[in-house]
Protein backbone atom coordinates (compact mmCIF):
# COMPACT_ATOMS: atom_id res chain seq x y z
CA UNK A 1 0.00 0.00 0.00
CA UNK A 2 1.55 3.36 -0.68
CA UNK A 3 0.27 6.04 1.39
CA UNK A 4 1.24 9.99 -0.12
CA UNK A 5 1.67 12.85 2.68
CA UNK A 6 0.92 16.14 1.07
CA UNK A 7 -0.35 19.46 1.65
CA UNK A 8 -0.83 22.76 -0.46
CA UNK A 9 0.56 24.19 1.46
CA UNK A 10 4.48 24.39 2.55
CA UNK A 11 5.59 24.01 6.17
CA UNK A 12 1.99 22.03 7.53
CA UNK A 13 3.55 18.81 9.38
CA UNK A 14 3.93 16.90 5.65
CA UNK A 15 7.25 15.70 6.92
CA UNK A 16 6.77 14.65 10.36
CA UNK A 17 3.76 12.96 9.60
CA UNK A 18 5.62 10.80 7.25
CA UNK A 19 8.06 10.04 9.06
CA UNK A 20 6.29 9.26 12.38
CA UNK A 21 4.32 6.85 9.65
CA UNK A 22 6.80 4.63 8.96
CA UNK A 23 8.66 4.87 12.48
CA UNK A 24 5.28 3.64 14.04
CA UNK A 25 4.77 1.01 11.49
CA UNK A 26 5.86 -2.51 13.01
CA UNK A 27 6.68 -4.10 9.73
CA UNK A 28 8.82 -3.17 6.94
CA UNK A 29 8.34 0.26 5.10
CA UNK A 30 9.73 2.42 2.51
CA UNK A 31 9.61 6.46 3.13
CA UNK A 32 10.20 8.27 -0.28
CA UNK A 33 11.41 11.81 0.26
CA UNK A 34 10.31 13.31 -2.83
CA UNK A 35 10.58 16.81 -2.17
CA UNK A 36 13.81 16.85 -3.99
CA UNK A 37 13.68 21.11 -3.92
CA UNK A 38 14.07 20.84 -0.01
CA UNK A 39 14.72 16.68 1.04
CA UNK A 40 14.61 17.07 4.99
CA UNK A 41 13.26 13.74 5.96
CA UNK A 42 16.24 11.96 6.38
CA UNK A 43 17.51 14.47 9.30
CA UNK A 44 14.70 12.56 11.62
CA UNK A 45 15.87 8.87 10.77
CA UNK A 46 19.24 7.51 12.26
CA UNK A 47 19.76 5.80 9.31
CA UNK A 48 23.08 4.05 7.41
CA UNK A 49 23.61 5.50 4.06
CA UNK A 50 23.76 2.45 1.43
CA UNK A 51 24.64 4.42 -2.01
CA UNK A 52 24.30 7.79 -3.27
CA UNK A 53 24.24 8.22 -7.47
CA UNK A 54 23.57 10.76 -9.63
CA UNK A 55 21.14 11.45 -11.64
CA UNK A 56 20.76 12.64 -14.87
CA UNK A 57 17.59 13.17 -17.79
CA UNK A 58 19.01 12.23 -21.31
CA UNK A 59 19.24 15.61 -23.40
CA UNK A 60 19.70 16.54 -27.37
CA UNK A 61 23.05 17.12 -28.46
CA UNK A 62 23.69 18.12 -32.65
CA UNK A 63 25.98 16.12 -34.53
CA UNK A 64 27.10 18.99 -37.04
CA UNK A 65 28.82 16.83 -39.27
CA UNK A 66 25.22 15.26 -39.89
CA UNK A 67 22.84 18.81 -39.41
CA UNK A 68 21.97 20.14 -42.67
CA UNK A 69 20.23 23.26 -40.57
CA UNK A 70 16.59 22.79 -41.20
CA UNK A 71 15.51 23.59 -38.17
CA UNK A 72 13.01 21.35 -37.65
CA UNK A 73 14.15 20.01 -34.00
CA UNK A 74 13.52 23.65 -33.15
CA UNK A 75 9.59 24.17 -34.68
CA UNK A 76 8.69 20.59 -33.17
CA UNK A 77 10.35 21.57 -29.72
CA UNK A 78 7.12 22.90 -27.17
CA UNK A 79 9.73 23.89 -24.68
CA UNK A 80 12.15 26.12 -26.92
CA UNK A 81 15.02 24.39 -25.71
CA UNK A 82 16.81 24.02 -29.06
CA UNK A 83 17.11 27.24 -31.49
CA UNK A 84 18.37 27.64 -34.94
CA UNK A 85 20.68 30.36 -34.45
CA UNK A 86 22.94 31.04 -37.81
CA UNK A 87 24.53 28.16 -38.96
CA UNK A 88 24.09 26.49 -35.54
CA UNK A 89 21.55 24.92 -33.80
CA UNK A 90 21.33 25.96 -30.07
CA UNK A 91 20.76 23.61 -27.45
CA UNK A 92 19.26 24.92 -23.80
CA UNK A 93 19.65 22.34 -21.40
CA UNK A 94 17.57 22.97 -18.51
CA UNK A 95 14.62 23.72 -20.79
CA UNK A 96 14.21 20.13 -22.37
CA UNK A 97 11.84 17.83 -21.06
CA UNK A 98 13.18 14.93 -22.24
CA UNK A 99 10.35 13.88 -24.89
CA UNK A 100 12.97 12.63 -27.28
CA UNK A 101 10.75 14.30 -29.89
CA UNK A 102 13.61 15.95 -31.66
CA UNK A 103 15.80 13.10 -32.27
CA UNK A 104 12.47 11.30 -33.82
CA UNK A 105 12.04 14.10 -36.37
CA UNK A 106 15.14 14.64 -37.90
CA UNK A 107 15.23 13.68 -40.82
CA UNK A 108 19.19 13.38 -40.87
CA UNK A 109 19.66 11.52 -37.60
CA UNK A 110 21.75 14.17 -35.87
CA UNK A 111 20.51 14.56 -32.88
CA UNK A 112 22.36 12.36 -30.23
CA UNK A 113 21.70 12.56 -26.37
CA UNK A 114 23.97 12.97 -23.39
CA UNK A 115 23.24 13.24 -19.94
CA UNK A 116 22.25 16.05 -18.13
CA UNK A 117 22.73 15.74 -14.16
CA UNK A 118 19.86 17.27 -12.58
CA UNK A 119 20.29 15.77 -8.83
CA UNK A 120 21.32 12.70 -6.93
CA UNK A 121 19.11 9.85 -5.71
CA UNK A 122 20.33 8.54 -2.23
CA UNK A 123 18.94 5.39 -0.17
CA UNK A 124 19.36 4.68 3.41
CA UNK A 125 18.57 1.72 5.44
CA UNK A 126 17.59 2.08 9.62
CA UNK A 127 15.78 -0.96 11.20
CA UNK A 128 12.88 -1.62 9.25
CA UNK A 129 12.77 1.53 6.91
CA UNK A 130 14.03 1.64 3.47
CA UNK A 131 14.62 4.99 3.39
CA UNK A 132 15.45 7.22 -0.18
CA UNK A 133 15.69 10.53 -0.98
CA UNK A 134 16.44 12.56 -4.43
CA UNK A 135 18.10 15.82 -4.07
CA UNK A 136 17.50 18.45 -7.19
CA UNK A 137 20.53 19.95 -8.17
CA UNK A 138 21.08 23.55 -7.37
CA UNK A 139 19.76 25.98 -10.68
CA UNK A 140 18.03 22.54 -12.22
CA UNK A 141 14.19 23.69 -12.87
CA UNK A 142 12.95 20.58 -13.39
CA UNK A 143 12.20 17.86 -10.34
CA UNK A 144 9.64 15.72 -12.25
CA UNK A 145 12.16 13.41 -13.83
CA UNK A 146 13.76 12.91 -10.43
CA UNK A 147 10.74 12.50 -8.33
CA UNK A 148 9.69 10.17 -10.39
CA UNK A 149 13.08 7.98 -10.52
CA UNK A 150 13.18 8.05 -6.43
CA UNK A 151 9.08 6.38 -6.81
CA UNK A 152 10.72 3.67 -8.54
CA UNK A 153 11.96 2.40 -5.16
CA UNK A 154 8.61 1.80 -3.70
CA UNK A 155 6.99 -1.15 -4.97
CA UNK A 156 6.29 -4.34 -2.85
CA UNK A 157 6.88 -3.16 0.41
CA UNK A 158 4.02 -3.51 3.16
CA UNK A 159 4.12 0.39 3.42
CA UNK A 160 5.45 3.15 1.31
CA UNK A 161 5.35 6.34 2.41
CA UNK A 162 5.41 9.32 -0.24
CA UNK A 163 6.63 12.76 1.24
CA UNK A 164 5.65 15.19 -1.03
CA UNK A 165 6.70 18.49 -2.29
CA UNK A 166 4.56 21.30 -1.40
CA UNK A 167 1.94 23.30 -3.67
CA UNK A 168 -0.57 21.44 -6.47
CA UNK A 169 1.24 21.72 -9.42
CA UNK A 170 4.17 19.13 -11.37
CA UNK A 171 5.59 18.50 -8.81
CA UNK A 172 2.92 17.08 -5.95
CA UNK A 173 0.96 15.71 -8.89
CA UNK A 174 4.02 13.59 -9.80
CA UNK A 175 4.51 12.35 -6.36
CA UNK A 176 0.88 11.67 -5.67
CA UNK A 177 0.15 9.94 -9.08
CA UNK A 178 -0.19 6.23 -8.67
CA UNK A 179 -0.90 6.72 -4.34
CA UNK A 180 -3.46 4.20 -2.86
CA UNK A 181 -4.04 7.30 -0.57
CA UNK A 182 -3.16 10.63 0.25
CA UNK A 183 -3.15 12.28 3.41
CA UNK A 184 -3.28 16.17 3.27
CA UNK A 185 -1.77 18.05 6.38
CA UNK A 186 -2.76 21.36 6.75
CA UNK A 187 -3.31 23.84 9.60
CA UNK A 188 -6.50 25.71 11.06
CA UNK A 189 -5.41 28.77 9.63
CA UNK A 190 -7.27 30.71 6.44
CA UNK A 191 -4.05 30.19 4.60
CA UNK A 192 -4.53 26.49 5.61
CA UNK A 193 -8.17 26.14 4.57
CA UNK A 194 -7.47 27.17 1.33
CA UNK A 195 -4.51 25.44 0.50
CA UNK A 196 -6.38 22.65 1.51
CA UNK A 197 -8.81 22.65 -1.00
CA UNK A 198 -7.16 23.59 -3.88
CA UNK A 199 -5.10 19.84 -3.42
CA UNK A 200 -8.24 18.58 -2.10
CA UNK A 201 -9.71 19.37 -5.53
CA UNK A 202 -6.47 18.04 -7.39
CA UNK A 203 -6.37 14.54 -5.64
CA UNK A 204 -9.80 13.74 -6.34
CA UNK A 205 -9.33 14.63 -9.83
CA UNK A 206 -6.72 12.02 -9.81
CA UNK A 207 -9.13 9.56 -8.24
CA UNK A 208 -7.54 8.45 -5.00
CA UNK A 209 -9.16 8.47 -2.17
CA UNK A 210 -8.26 11.28 0.68
CA UNK A 211 -8.33 12.08 4.36
CA UNK A 212 -6.85 15.37 6.19
CA UNK A 213 -4.88 15.51 9.76
CA UNK A 214 -5.25 18.86 10.87
CA UNK A 215 -1.95 20.03 12.36
CA UNK A 216 -1.40 22.76 15.40
CA UNK A 217 -5.00 22.39 16.45
CA UNK A 218 -6.39 25.00 18.62
CA UNK A 219 -6.27 28.29 16.95
CA UNK A 220 -10.21 28.57 16.98
CA UNK A 221 -10.46 29.15 13.48
CA UNK A 222 -13.05 26.33 12.20
CA UNK A 223 -12.81 26.98 8.12
CA UNK A 224 -11.15 23.98 8.22
CA UNK A 225 -13.57 21.76 9.52
CA UNK A 226 -16.12 23.59 8.17
CA UNK A 227 -14.46 23.06 4.47
CA UNK A 228 -13.98 19.07 5.13
CA UNK A 229 -17.54 18.40 6.64
CA UNK A 230 -19.01 20.28 3.57
CA UNK A 231 -17.09 17.86 0.99
CA UNK A 232 -17.25 15.01 3.14
CA UNK A 233 -13.60 14.57 3.98
CA UNK A 234 -12.69 13.16 7.11
CA UNK A 235 -10.49 14.02 9.63
CA UNK A 236 -8.53 11.60 10.35
CA UNK A 237 -6.13 12.85 13.18
CA UNK A 238 -5.99 16.20 14.62
CA UNK A 239 -2.44 17.02 16.36
CA UNK A 240 -2.47 19.97 19.24
CA UNK A 241 -0.66 23.06 19.19
CA UNK A 242 2.25 22.38 21.84
CA UNK A 243 5.67 24.26 21.36
CA UNK A 244 7.47 21.44 22.65
CA UNK A 245 6.84 19.49 19.27
CA UNK A 246 8.10 22.34 17.37
CA UNK A 247 10.98 22.71 19.79
CA UNK A 248 11.48 18.37 19.31
CA UNK A 249 11.22 19.03 15.25
CA UNK A 250 13.64 21.81 14.98
CA UNK A 251 16.95 19.98 16.22
CA UNK A 252 15.73 16.40 14.36
CA UNK A 253 13.89 14.76 16.97
CA UNK A 254 10.62 13.35 15.71
CA UNK A 255 6.33 13.92 17.23
CA UNK A 256 7.09 10.23 18.19
CA UNK A 257 9.80 11.10 20.84
CA UNK A 258 7.65 14.11 22.43
CA UNK A 259 4.14 12.48 22.15
CA UNK A 260 4.95 8.81 22.82
CA UNK A 261 0.63 8.40 22.43
CA UNK A 262 1.44 9.28 18.56
CA UNK A 263 2.87 5.76 17.62
CA UNK A 264 -0.70 3.99 18.49
CA UNK A 265 -2.26 7.10 16.68
CA UNK A 266 -0.39 6.51 13.39
CA UNK A 267 -0.64 2.56 13.55
CA UNK A 268 -4.01 3.26 13.69
CA UNK A 269 -4.19 5.76 10.94
CA UNK A 270 -2.59 2.80 8.63
CA UNK A 271 -4.97 0.54 9.57
CA UNK A 272 -7.84 2.04 8.89
CA UNK A 273 -6.52 2.95 5.39
CA UNK A 274 -6.06 -0.10 4.81
CA UNK A 275 -9.10 -1.56 5.54
CA UNK A 276 -10.51 1.51 3.85
CA UNK A 277 -9.09 0.20 0.66
CA UNK A 278 -9.59 -3.60 0.63
CA UNK A 279 -13.93 -2.97 1.47
CA UNK B 1 12.05 51.00 -9.55
CA UNK B 2 13.23 47.88 -7.29
CA UNK B 3 12.50 44.32 -7.26
CA UNK B 4 12.51 42.22 -3.67
CA UNK B 5 11.73 39.40 -4.13
CA UNK B 6 10.39 37.06 -0.91
CA UNK B 7 11.13 33.57 -0.89
CA UNK B 8 12.28 30.66 1.58
CA UNK B 9 12.80 27.13 0.29
CA UNK B 10 11.11 25.44 2.77
CA UNK B 11 7.64 26.26 3.16
CA UNK B 12 5.30 27.60 5.91
CA UNK B 13 7.89 29.38 7.40
CA UNK B 14 5.90 32.75 7.44
CA UNK B 15 6.44 34.63 3.64
CA UNK B 16 3.14 35.38 2.91
CA UNK B 17 2.29 37.39 6.70
CA UNK B 18 5.82 39.19 6.05
CA UNK B 19 5.14 39.57 2.29
CA UNK B 20 1.64 41.38 3.22
CA UNK B 21 3.22 43.14 6.21
CA UNK B 22 5.73 44.82 3.66
CA UNK B 23 2.77 45.93 1.19
CA UNK B 24 1.21 47.64 4.11
CA UNK B 25 4.71 49.02 5.32
CA UNK B 26 5.71 50.37 1.95
CA UNK B 27 4.27 53.46 0.75
CA UNK B 28 4.14 53.40 -3.29
CA UNK B 29 4.77 50.04 -3.94
CA UNK B 30 3.10 47.25 -6.14
CA UNK B 31 2.77 43.40 -4.65
CA UNK B 32 2.82 40.60 -6.68
CA UNK B 33 1.76 37.42 -5.16
CA UNK B 34 4.29 34.83 -7.62
CA UNK B 35 3.35 31.90 -5.19
CA UNK B 36 1.11 30.58 -7.99
CA UNK B 37 -0.13 27.17 -7.07
CA UNK B 38 -0.78 27.99 -3.39
CA UNK B 39 -1.67 31.94 -3.41
CA UNK B 40 -2.59 33.10 -0.05
CA UNK B 41 -1.93 37.03 -0.12
CA UNK B 42 -5.19 37.91 -1.26
CA UNK B 43 -6.62 36.18 1.92
CA UNK B 44 -4.96 38.92 4.13
CA UNK B 45 -4.49 42.26 1.63
CA UNK B 46 -8.53 41.97 0.51
CA UNK B 47 -7.95 42.67 -3.26
CA UNK B 48 -10.74 44.24 -5.34
CA UNK B 49 -10.41 42.92 -8.71
CA UNK B 50 -9.91 45.49 -11.51
CA UNK B 51 -8.89 43.30 -14.53
CA UNK B 52 -7.81 39.67 -15.21
CA UNK B 53 -6.53 38.05 -18.22
CA UNK B 54 -6.52 34.05 -19.28
CA UNK B 55 -3.18 32.61 -18.78
CA UNK B 56 -2.68 30.09 -22.09
CA UNK B 57 0.07 28.34 -22.14
CA UNK B 58 1.61 25.47 -23.61
CA UNK B 59 -0.45 22.48 -25.64
CA UNK B 60 -1.99 19.13 -24.71
CA UNK B 61 -2.37 16.11 -26.79
CA UNK B 62 -5.96 14.07 -26.71
CA UNK B 63 -6.71 11.05 -28.44
CA UNK B 64 -9.83 11.51 -30.68
CA UNK B 65 -11.27 8.00 -29.86
CA UNK B 66 -13.00 7.47 -33.43
CA UNK B 67 -10.12 7.91 -35.42
CA UNK B 68 -7.75 5.56 -33.25
CA UNK B 69 -6.61 2.27 -33.92
CA UNK B 70 -5.29 1.01 -30.85
CA UNK B 71 -1.79 0.56 -32.42
CA UNK B 72 -0.12 1.76 -29.06
CA UNK B 73 2.49 3.84 -30.71
CA UNK B 74 1.65 6.92 -28.41
CA UNK B 75 1.88 4.39 -25.77
CA UNK B 76 5.76 3.14 -26.24
CA UNK B 77 6.93 6.39 -27.70
CA UNK B 78 5.42 8.91 -24.39
CA UNK B 79 8.32 9.70 -21.91
CA UNK B 80 5.61 10.67 -19.04
CA UNK B 81 3.49 7.40 -19.05
CA UNK B 82 0.77 9.86 -19.71
CA UNK B 83 -1.15 7.15 -21.95
CA UNK B 84 -2.87 4.30 -20.83
CA UNK B 85 -4.58 1.62 -22.31
CA UNK B 86 -8.29 1.46 -21.54
CA UNK B 87 -9.80 -1.53 -21.34
CA UNK B 88 -13.56 -1.21 -21.48
CA UNK B 89 -13.03 0.74 -24.97
CA UNK B 90 -10.30 -1.30 -26.17
CA UNK B 91 -8.41 2.65 -27.08
CA UNK B 92 -5.53 4.36 -25.55
CA UNK B 93 -6.39 7.96 -23.14
CA UNK B 94 -4.30 10.66 -22.13
CA UNK B 95 -4.16 11.76 -18.45
CA UNK B 96 -4.58 15.40 -18.50
CA UNK B 97 -2.39 15.89 -15.12
CA UNK B 98 0.40 13.82 -16.56
CA UNK B 99 0.50 15.38 -20.03
CA UNK B 100 3.57 17.32 -20.44
CA UNK B 101 2.50 18.63 -24.16
CA UNK B 102 5.67 17.84 -26.06
CA UNK B 103 3.31 17.19 -29.34
CA UNK B 104 5.68 13.24 -29.99
CA UNK B 105 2.32 11.42 -29.61
CA UNK B 106 0.22 13.58 -32.11
CA UNK B 107 3.31 13.87 -34.74
CA UNK B 108 3.67 10.29 -34.91
CA UNK B 109 0.39 9.30 -34.64
CA UNK B 110 -0.04 6.99 -37.99
CA UNK B 111 -3.75 7.60 -37.41
CA UNK B 112 -3.57 11.46 -36.92
CA UNK B 113 -6.13 10.15 -33.73
CA UNK B 114 -4.64 13.08 -31.44
CA UNK B 115 -5.17 16.26 -31.37
CA UNK B 116 -2.81 19.03 -29.87
CA UNK B 117 -4.64 21.88 -28.87
CA UNK B 118 -3.67 25.20 -26.64
CA UNK B 119 -4.02 24.68 -23.30
CA UNK B 120 -5.84 27.02 -20.44
CA UNK B 121 -3.77 27.09 -17.41
CA UNK B 122 -4.91 29.54 -15.01
CA UNK B 123 -5.88 33.31 -14.80
CA UNK B 124 -4.38 36.19 -13.36
CA UNK B 125 -5.71 39.48 -12.34
CA UNK B 126 -4.79 42.85 -11.39
CA UNK B 127 -6.52 44.26 -8.34
CA UNK B 128 -6.31 47.18 -5.71
CA UNK B 129 -5.84 46.84 -2.45
CA UNK B 130 -5.85 49.76 0.59
CA UNK B 131 -2.44 49.90 -0.10
CA UNK B 132 -1.68 49.60 -3.59
CA UNK B 133 -2.01 47.94 -6.87
CA UNK B 134 -1.63 43.98 -6.33
CA UNK B 135 -0.93 41.55 -8.90
CA UNK B 136 -1.94 37.97 -8.78
CA UNK B 137 -2.83 34.86 -10.34
CA UNK B 138 -4.46 30.92 -10.06
CA UNK B 139 -2.86 28.31 -11.32
CA UNK B 140 -5.66 25.64 -12.71
CA UNK B 141 -6.17 22.14 -10.99
CA UNK B 142 -2.82 20.18 -12.23
CA UNK B 143 -1.71 22.56 -15.02
CA UNK B 144 1.89 22.89 -16.06
CA UNK B 145 3.84 26.35 -16.57
CA UNK B 146 3.45 27.48 -13.14
CA UNK B 147 7.18 29.30 -13.94
CA UNK B 148 5.75 30.94 -17.08
CA UNK B 149 2.23 32.08 -14.80
CA UNK B 150 5.26 33.40 -12.37
CA UNK B 151 6.80 35.54 -15.51
CA UNK B 152 3.58 36.57 -16.58
CA UNK B 153 2.60 38.16 -13.04
CA UNK B 154 6.30 39.95 -12.81
CA UNK B 155 5.79 41.15 -15.92
CA UNK B 156 2.54 42.68 -15.31
CA UNK B 157 3.33 44.22 -11.73
CA UNK B 158 6.66 45.49 -13.44
CA UNK B 159 4.29 47.16 -16.10
CA UNK B 160 1.84 48.59 -13.03
CA UNK B 161 4.87 49.51 -11.18
CA UNK B 162 5.93 51.85 -14.58
CA UNK B 163 2.34 53.22 -14.45
CA UNK B 164 2.13 54.18 -11.41
CA UNK B 165 5.59 55.35 -10.65
CA UNK B 166 5.86 52.84 -8.00
CA UNK B 167 9.26 53.17 -6.29
CA UNK B 168 9.06 49.29 -5.30
CA UNK B 169 7.59 45.85 -6.49
CA UNK B 170 7.49 43.07 -3.81
CA UNK B 171 6.84 39.67 -4.55
CA UNK B 172 6.02 37.07 -2.76
CA UNK B 173 7.63 33.99 -4.09
CA UNK B 174 6.95 29.95 -3.75
CA UNK B 175 8.46 27.74 -1.82
CA UNK B 176 11.64 25.08 -3.17
CA UNK B 177 14.42 26.24 -5.30
CA UNK B 178 12.94 24.39 -8.70
CA UNK B 179 11.27 25.92 -11.68
CA UNK B 180 8.52 28.43 -10.29
CA UNK B 181 11.21 29.77 -7.67
CA UNK B 182 14.18 30.52 -10.69
CA UNK B 183 11.08 32.13 -12.14
CA UNK B 184 10.76 34.83 -9.59
CA UNK B 185 14.07 35.52 -8.42
CA UNK B 186 15.66 36.20 -12.36
CA UNK B 187 16.36 39.99 -12.98
CA UNK B 188 14.97 40.81 -9.83
CA UNK B 189 16.80 43.61 -7.70
CA UNK B 190 17.23 41.75 -4.39
CA UNK B 191 15.54 38.28 -2.99
CA UNK B 192 15.02 38.05 0.89
CA UNK B 193 14.98 35.10 2.71
CA UNK B 194 12.38 33.87 5.46
CA UNK B 195 13.44 31.04 7.54
CA UNK B 196 13.16 29.28 10.77
CA UNK B 197 15.67 27.93 13.64
CA UNK B 198 15.42 24.21 12.82
CA UNK B 199 17.31 21.74 10.88
CA UNK B 200 15.40 21.84 8.03
CA UNK B 201 14.97 25.33 7.82
CA UNK B 202 18.95 25.93 7.97
CA UNK B 203 19.60 23.31 5.30
CA UNK B 204 17.16 24.74 2.81
CA UNK B 205 18.25 28.40 3.53
CA UNK B 206 22.27 27.21 2.53
CA UNK B 207 20.22 26.07 -0.46
CA UNK B 208 18.46 28.99 -1.03
CA UNK B 209 21.72 30.98 -0.34
CA UNK B 210 23.39 28.91 -3.36
CA UNK B 211 20.47 29.16 -6.05
CA UNK B 212 20.69 32.83 -5.27
CA UNK B 213 24.47 33.08 -5.40
CA UNK B 214 24.26 31.01 -8.92
CA UNK B 215 22.44 34.58 -10.29
CA UNK B 216 24.36 36.40 -8.40
CA UNK B 217 21.99 38.38 -6.66
CA UNK B 218 22.18 40.15 -3.49
CA UNK B 219 20.19 38.11 -0.84
CA UNK B 220 19.03 39.18 2.92
CA UNK B 221 16.93 37.17 5.54
CA UNK B 222 15.65 37.23 8.54
CA UNK B 223 14.77 33.96 11.06
CA UNK B 224 11.01 33.61 12.20
CA UNK B 225 10.02 32.07 15.43
CA UNK B 226 13.68 32.50 16.41
CA UNK B 227 12.99 31.49 20.41
CA UNK B 228 11.80 28.59 19.35
CA UNK B 229 15.65 27.60 18.71
CA UNK B 230 17.74 29.80 19.77
CA UNK B 231 21.09 27.62 19.12
CA UNK B 232 20.08 26.93 15.76
CA UNK B 233 19.29 30.86 15.25
CA UNK B 234 22.80 31.55 16.11
CA UNK B 235 23.92 29.20 13.76
CA UNK B 236 21.77 30.85 10.91
CA UNK B 237 23.19 34.14 11.67
CA UNK B 238 27.03 33.31 11.51
CA UNK B 239 25.95 31.48 8.37
CA UNK B 240 25.03 34.30 7.24
CA UNK B 241 28.00 36.18 7.86
CA UNK B 242 29.84 33.73 6.55
CA UNK B 243 28.07 33.58 3.52
CA UNK B 244 27.77 37.37 3.50
CA UNK B 245 24.12 37.84 3.80
CA UNK B 246 22.52 40.86 5.16
CA UNK B 247 20.76 39.28 8.37
CA UNK B 248 17.59 41.48 9.36
CA UNK B 249 16.63 40.66 11.87
CA UNK B 250 14.20 38.13 13.92
CA UNK B 251 10.99 37.58 14.70
CA UNK B 252 9.81 35.81 17.90
CA UNK B 253 7.20 32.74 18.14
CA UNK B 254 3.66 35.26 18.48
CA UNK B 255 0.76 33.80 18.23
CA UNK B 256 -0.74 37.62 17.24
CA UNK B 257 0.56 36.55 13.39
CA UNK B 258 -1.94 33.67 13.26
CA UNK B 259 -4.89 35.43 15.09
CA UNK B 260 -4.13 38.79 12.36
CA UNK B 261 -4.31 36.03 9.76
CA UNK B 262 -7.93 34.44 10.98
CA UNK B 263 -9.44 38.49 11.23
CA UNK B 264 -8.27 38.64 7.83
CA UNK B 265 -5.01 41.46 8.56
CA UNK B 266 -1.71 41.53 8.08
CA UNK B 267 0.68 41.44 11.02
CA UNK B 268 1.38 45.00 11.47
CA UNK B 269 -2.48 45.98 10.73
CA UNK B 270 -3.43 43.73 13.95
CA UNK B 271 -1.87 44.48 16.94
CA UNK B 272 1.49 46.39 18.23
CA UNK B 273 2.47 42.89 18.98
CA UNK B 274 5.98 41.81 19.63
CA UNK B 275 6.03 40.24 16.00
CA UNK B 276 4.83 43.31 14.44
CA UNK B 277 7.57 45.42 15.80
CA UNK B 278 9.63 43.16 14.38
CA UNK B 279 9.16 43.04 11.14
CA UNK B 280 8.59 46.81 10.70
CA UNK B 281 12.03 46.89 12.27
CA UNK B 282 13.14 44.08 9.50
CA UNK B 283 11.52 46.46 7.05
CA UNK B 284 13.39 49.34 7.52
CA UNK B 285 16.25 47.82 7.73
CA UNK B 286 15.79 46.09 4.20
CA UNK B 287 15.29 49.41 3.01
CA UNK B 288 17.85 51.50 3.86
CA UNK B 289 19.70 48.89 1.91
CA UNK B 290 17.95 48.17 -1.02
CA UNK B 291 16.80 51.68 -2.00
Amino acid sequence: MTVAVASGKGGTGKTTVAVALVLSYDRNSVLLDCDVEEPNAGFFLRSKSIKKEEFSVPVPVIDAAKCNLCGRCADFCSFNALALAGSKILVFRDLCHSCGGCSLICPQNAVMEEKNIIGEIHSAESDKIFFVEGTLKIGKAMSPPLIREVKKYGKGENLTVIDCPPGNSCPMITAVRGADYVVLVTEPTPFGRHDLSLAAETVSEMKIPLGVILNRYGSGYKGVEEFCEKRGIEIILKIDEDIKIAQAQSEGKTILDVCPEMKDKMCGIVDKIQKGLTK
Amino acid sequence: MKELVVISGKGGTGKTSITASFAVLSKNSVVADCDVDAADLFLVLNPKMITSGKFISGKKASIISEKCLSCGKCFYLCKFDAVSYDDLTGKYVICDTACEGCGVCAAFCPAGAISFTERECGEWFISKTSHGTMVHARLKIGAENSGKLVSLVRKIAREEGVKEKAEKIIVDGPPGIGCPVIASVTGSDAVFAVTEPSLSGKHDLERVSELVGHFNLPLFACVNKWDVNPEITLEIEKFCVKKGIFFCGKIPYDKNVTKAQIEGKSVVEYDESPAAREISKIWGNLCGKIL
